[in-house]
This record gives C-alpha cells, sequence and structure tokens, in this order.
C-alpha cells in the first residue's frame, strides 16, 4: 500500500497535456499570422494568445507538481 | 454505405491539419502512457475497484463531475440548447446542484462508513440479496448500454465531422479504452477524467468567448436570436413554464420541479453508481462529503461552456450563401442540412482554425473515451463485487477478483460495442439516454433514501418497491410509445407534453410508485433489528462532525455558498 504514495500526481499529467498542446498551438498560431484560417474572428489570432495560456497554466502545473518535489 | 452515410462524408465540417493530428495522436499515447504506469499501483480488490480509496477530495470532486460530462452531454446538451433554449439549462442547476449537494452532506456518510463498494452493495447490506440483486443486474445492463450509446454518439460525431469511418471510430477508442482500464483499473479511469475535465474546459471555452465578442455580449446574442426566430422565447428559464404550450420543450415548471429537480436528479446523482464510484474513492470521510460540494461548483459552470455555444448557434450561424441556418432533428436531417446536436461541431468550425480544432476535437474524443470508461470500470464493479461474488464464486482470494475485473473491462467493452452497432437505428440519442435514467434510477433513489432515512423499511419492502417502481417506469414508457395521443396527457398531465417531459413525469410517477409500495409491504412486515442497521441508517449511526474545523474545511459552508450561487443563478435567468 505504501507504494501507492509515490504516484505521479495526476497534476503533473494535467500540466504535461496542457504545455504540450499550448507549445503545438502557439507554434500553428504564430505561423498563420501571416496567412490566418478562413474562420470567423482569425483577425484577433485566438491561437497565439490562448496557447501562451496553455503554456503558462501547463508550466506552472508541471513545476508545482513534479515528480519527486516532495519525496 | 448508404446514401446519407455518404452525403455526410462528402460533406465533412472540418479537415485536420498535421498540427491537429499531432495533438489527437499525443493524448492517445498520454492515457496509454498513464495506464500502462498505474498498472503496477492497481494489485488489489481496494486498489482496482476504488482507487485505493486514497484521492483527495479535489480529484475526486473533479472525476465525480467529469464522469457526467461526457461528449454525450456536451452534444446533446448543446443540441437541447439549440432546441429548447436557455431551459436546458435547468439539467446543469436545479436538476443537479441541490442533488450533489444532498448526496455529499447527507448520504455520503452513510456509503463511505458502510465500506461498501458499490450502491447495490449498500443495497445488500440495508435490505438483503434481493434488492441488492435487481438492483445490479439493472445497474450492469444500463451502463453497457450507456457505454454503447457513447461510442455510437463517438463514432457518428467522427463520421459528421471529420469523415471518419464509424468502425475505425468505434473500435480504435475503444481498444485504448479497454487497454487503460484493464491495466490500472479506477485509478486510470479517475486520472483521464480529470485530464478530461481540463481538456473540456480548454477546448472548448473558445467558443463562447469568440461567440460573444463576435454578437457584441449577451444582449446582442438575445437580439439576434429574437430576430432569427420572432416570437419564440429561448433566453428565460422559468417565465415561459406557466403552461405546456408556452415553451419550446412543452413542459410545466411541476415537471422541472418535482421530476427533474426532485426525483430524477436526486436518483442519478446519489444513486448511480457510475459518479458515485468516483466519490467512494475518497481519502476520508470529510474528503467525500467535500467532494460531489467541489463538483457542484464546477457543475454549475457547465451551461457556459455547453447551453451559451447551443444559443450562439440560434444567433449566429449562416449557410454559405449567408441565410440563417435551420438545424433540424436528426431523424429529419436531408441533405446539405444539420442536426441539432451538430451545433457543437459547426460552432467549433467557425471559429476554431489549425490547433484550436484539434484541441476541440480531442475534448470531445476525450470526453467519449471517458465516458466509455466510467461505465465500464462501474460495470466491472458491480458485476465482480455484486453479481459474481455472490451468486457466483463467493470465496475467491482477492487476487482473483482483481483478474475478474479486468477480463470484465475488456467483456465489457466488447458488449458495448454490439450495443453501438444495434442502436445505430435508434433516432434520438438522448430520449433513448433518458429514458434508461427514468427505468431504472429514479426507483432506485426512492429505495435507497428510505432505506437511509427510515430504520422501519423491511427487506421485502425494499425489493417489491424498486421492482415495482422499475416496472411502472418501463410500462408507462412503452405505453407511451405505443400510443402517445392515449397515454401522455395521462402520464404527462397533458398531450402537449414532448419527449424530455414525459421523462420527468415517467420518472416521478415511477419513484411514487416505489415510495408507496415500500411504505405499505413496511407496514405489513417485521422490520430488522436496531443493531444490524448501524452505520446503514441516518437515526443509528454516529456521524462525526467536524466541530474543530474552520469554517471554510466544513462541507456544509460550501454547500450552503453553491446553493447560495445556484439561486442567484435562477433568479438572474429567470
Amino acid at each position: 500500500m505504501s507504494e501507492k504514495h509515490h504516484i505521479i500526481p495526476v497534476w503533473f499529467f494535467v500540466g504535461l497535456l496542457l504545455f504540450v498542446y499550448g507549445i503545438l498551438i502557439f507554434i500553428s498560431g504564430i505561423a498563420e499570422l501571416s496567412h490566418p484560417p478562413d474562420t470567423v474572428l482569425s483577425n484577433l489570432h485566438a491561437p497565439v494568445w490562448w496557447g501562451a495560456l496553455l503554456i503558462v497554466l501547463g508550466g506552472a502545473y508541471l513545476f508545482l507538481f513534479r515528480p519527486g518535489k516532495n519525496a | 454505405m448508404s446514401p446519407l452515410l455518404a452525403t455526410f462524408l462528402a460533406e465533412r465540417l472540418v479537415r485536420l491539419s498535421g498540427v491537429d493530428l499531432a495533438i489527437i495522436v499525443f493524448y492517445f499515447l498520454l492515457v496509454l502512457g498513464i495506464g500502462f504506469y498505474l498498472k503496477r499501483f492497481a494489485n488489489t480488490g481496494e486498489d482496482f475497484f476504488l482507487a485505493g480509496r486514497e484521492m483527495t477530495a479535489w480529484v475526486a470532486g473533479l472525476a465525480f463531475v467529469s464522469a457526467n460530462l461526457g461528449s454525450l452531454e456536451l452534444l446533446g446538451w448543446a443540441g437541447s440548447a439549440y432546441q429548447y433554449g436557455i431551459m436546458a439549462a435547468h439539467w446543469y442547476w436545479v436538476g443537479a446542484i441541490p442533488a450533489m449537494i444532498f448526496l455529499g452532506l447527507v448520504m455520503m456518510p452513510f456509503y463511505y462508513i458502510s465500506k461498501t463498494h458499490s450502491v447495490p452493495g449498500y443495497l445488500k447490506l440495508r435490505y438483503g440479496t434481493e434488492a441488492a440483486g435487481l438492483s445490479a443486474v439493472t445497474f450492469a445492463v444500463m451502463t453497457i448500454l450507456m457505454s454503447g450509446v457513447n461510442m455510437y454518439a463517438m463514432a457518428v460525431v467522427m463520421k459528421v465531422v471529420l469523415g471518419w469511418d464509424i468502425n475505425f471510430s468505434i473500435w480504435v477508442s475503444s481498444l485504448t479504452v479497454g487497454v487503460y482500464v484493464a491495466a490500472g483499473g479506477l485509478f486510470s479511469a479517475i486520472f483521464n477524467e480529470v485530464l478530461q475535465f481540463f481538456l473540456i474546459w480548454f477546448g472548448a471555452l473558445l467558443i463562447p468567448i469568440l461567440g460573444l465578442i463576435e454578437t457584441g455580449g449577451w444582449s446582442g446574442m438575445v437580439a439576434r436570436i429574437q430576430h432569427n426566430f420572432p416570437g419564440q422565447d429561448f433566453t428565460h428559464m422559468w417565465a415561459p413554464m406557466g403552461s405546456f404550450a408556452n415553451n419550446p420543450m412543452g413542459i410545466h415548471w411541476t415537471g422541472i420541479v418535482f421530476g427533474l429537480g426532485a426525483v430524477q436528479s436526486m436518483g442519478y446523482w446519489t444513486t448511480d453508481f457510475l459518479v458515485v464510484q468516483r466519490v467512494l474513492s475518497a481519502r476520508d470521510i470529510r474528503s467525500a462529503k467535500l467532494a460531489p460540494v467541489i463538483g457542484s461548483f464546477f457543475k454549475m459552470a457547465v451551461p457556459l461552456i455547453v447551453i451559451l455555444p447551443g444559443l450562439l448557434g440560434l444567433a449566429v450561424l449562416t449557410n454559405p450563401d449567408g441565410s440563417h441556418m435551420h438545424l433540424v432533428p436528426e431523424s429529419a436531417v436531408q441533405a446539405g442540412q444539420h442536426s441539432y446536436n451538430e451545433v457543437l461541431p459547426l460552432m467549433l468550425a467557425r471559429y476554431c482554425g489549425p490547433g484550436l480544432l484539434g484541441l476541440g476535437i480531442t475534448a470531445l474524443v476525450a470526453g467519449f473515451m471517458a465516458g466509455m470508461a466510467g461505465n465500464v470500470s462501474a460495470f466491472a464493479t458491480v458485476w465482480t463485487y455484486d453479481i459474481y461474488r455472490p451468486y457466483l464464486n463467493k470465496n475467491a482470494p482477492d487476487k482473483h477478483y482483481v483478474t475478474m475485473g479486468r477480463w470484465c473491462t475488456l467483456i465489457g467493452l466488447i458488449i458495448s460495442i454490439g450495443t453501438a452497432y444495434l442502436v445505430m437505428n435508434f433516432a434520438s440519442i438522448m430520449d433513448y439516454v433518458q429514458a434508461l435514467f427514468g427505468f431504472f434510477i429514479a426507483p432506485l433513489f426512492g429505495t435507497v433514501v428510505l432505506g437511509m432515512l427510515w430504520k422501519r423499511v423491511t427487506r421485502w419492502a425494499g425489493f417489491l418497491g424498486l421492482l415495482a417502481g422499475t416496472t411502472s417506469s418501463v410500462t408507462m414508457f412503452v405505453l407511451m410509445k405505443i400510443d402517445p395521443e392515449r397515454w401522455v396527457r395521462v402520464f404527462a398531465l397533458s398531450p402537449l407534453a414532448k419527449g424530455l417531459a414525459q421523462d420527468m413525469y415517467q420518472a416521478l410517477w415511477s419513484c411514487v410508485t416505489c415510495v408507496v409500495v415500500t411504505v405499505l409491504v413496511t407496514l405489513v412486515t417485521k422490520p430488522r433489528a436496531d443493531e444490524e442497521l448501524v452505520g446503514l441508517v441516518y437515526s443509528l449511526t454516529p456521524i462525526a462532525h467536524e466541530e474543530h474545523a474552520t469554517l471554510f474545511h466544513k462541507p456544509v459552508f460550501w454547500g450552503v455558498a453553491a446553493m447560495g450561487i445556484f439561486v442567484i443563478l435562477q433568479i438572474i435567468f429567470w
């Protein structure tokens, strides 16, 4: 039973997911700055600021819940 | 290939780019990796079926609300919001919040103190094997059917939105879910439900944000809806419910308050083992009480990403020629048209380009897979502990039951796949799901809550009440389907009552039937001795109170706060 206390917190995986997705979305947002997609309100460049938000949140979760932090 | 399917394939809503596919593939790899990682921790029955009972209130609370936040929910209720307006939010507010608070503050202590593995397990302790067996079998049937519905819904969405083959979607998602749940049990299911919670929020939240920017805020959206649908009220929750004829749902406020609020939601949130199992994984009784309360705050916010996109669809969706787009029921879709259930993907395609589109699609896929995982993990628990162990193999070692749980997960998925192919011909997904809830959940609530609050209720009263309630529910459903002109006015109180309204009254009468039969049988049968009911009944169970906890650490404080916000929301959108 004691081994269970060493499970990596689910929040770490949440951070990993958000961080990786943030990078992918941010990069695609930068890439389409000069050629916006054919979507409504594409002039707002949502992928850039949404991707940045995911990177910041994901990074924070990765840092705060990194494996071995409380070991 | 049918002509209709060929049309859909030709008219897929979106095309994914490389970055979208990378986002989807990363999700599949991550959940499989988590499943294999968690396998080493799921060795005992308590580990596999109850995640070791060591989840924090936050994890249990998010998994609790997430187990109900599948894509069927997202697509179905966004479609219902387009069809019925903001009244669909009743299923998130009056149809959820009071029940979640009631579960946390009143019922959870009994589930937790009795150390049961499941809701049928509680019934076995309280009433005996008859009521527990009936509940276990009906629940097992319901979860498998639900899982099949989930698969079918996912395959349809993938077909319509992406043009993916229906068989490919069903088998790839099922195999992935089968592998990670069979490996890590409830650990895997809960971890992925928490991931799904974040995915759904970050994948869907941009739709209401960009939608409100496009319409110029709430008032701009309301003005556009009134322009597109003159004379119809889509933006008030209670005001149009004075009569069946005044609202698009065809329901009276009594159906919402008593059918939905007092019976169906109480039944679902307090006795549906799929959601209760998540809370049973909490590490102590305070966490178990707090988890549903935490979940209630997030549940209250879900209309932002489900109901609001449906309303925005009424305001902004247009055809390629610029004319206003009218979505239609699933059964009436012609070439070039879209159904209500497609409103969310349509809105996603409207605002989201490469990257964001992949995130939104992944959120939908994750929701479907988490829904399947929830169903099969609950099925495996109920089959193993409430059917297999008591009736087929009583004295096997713990490891044997864990192995049985792993095999059940895979067998449950295979049966679900069969169910998915069976329900392909069913017209309305949501009506089907609501009907299932009505059959089993509403009477079960009567049986469980009477057993918890009244020590006099007897073994046979519990069983016969549950049987009568379930039978009456099935009978009402069949009669209203066979001869709606005759029976809808009888059971749903008006010939104008539509599908969801019929379900609400069906749930109400089946619960009333259960309670009446339970009380009558109780009065003519012999009750159990008090000492046998300690830990199972309110008046005989010492419940630890948090006298020494600060106000902010008491579940009751947050429960009252949630109810306060709930009341304010009703007034704002009255």
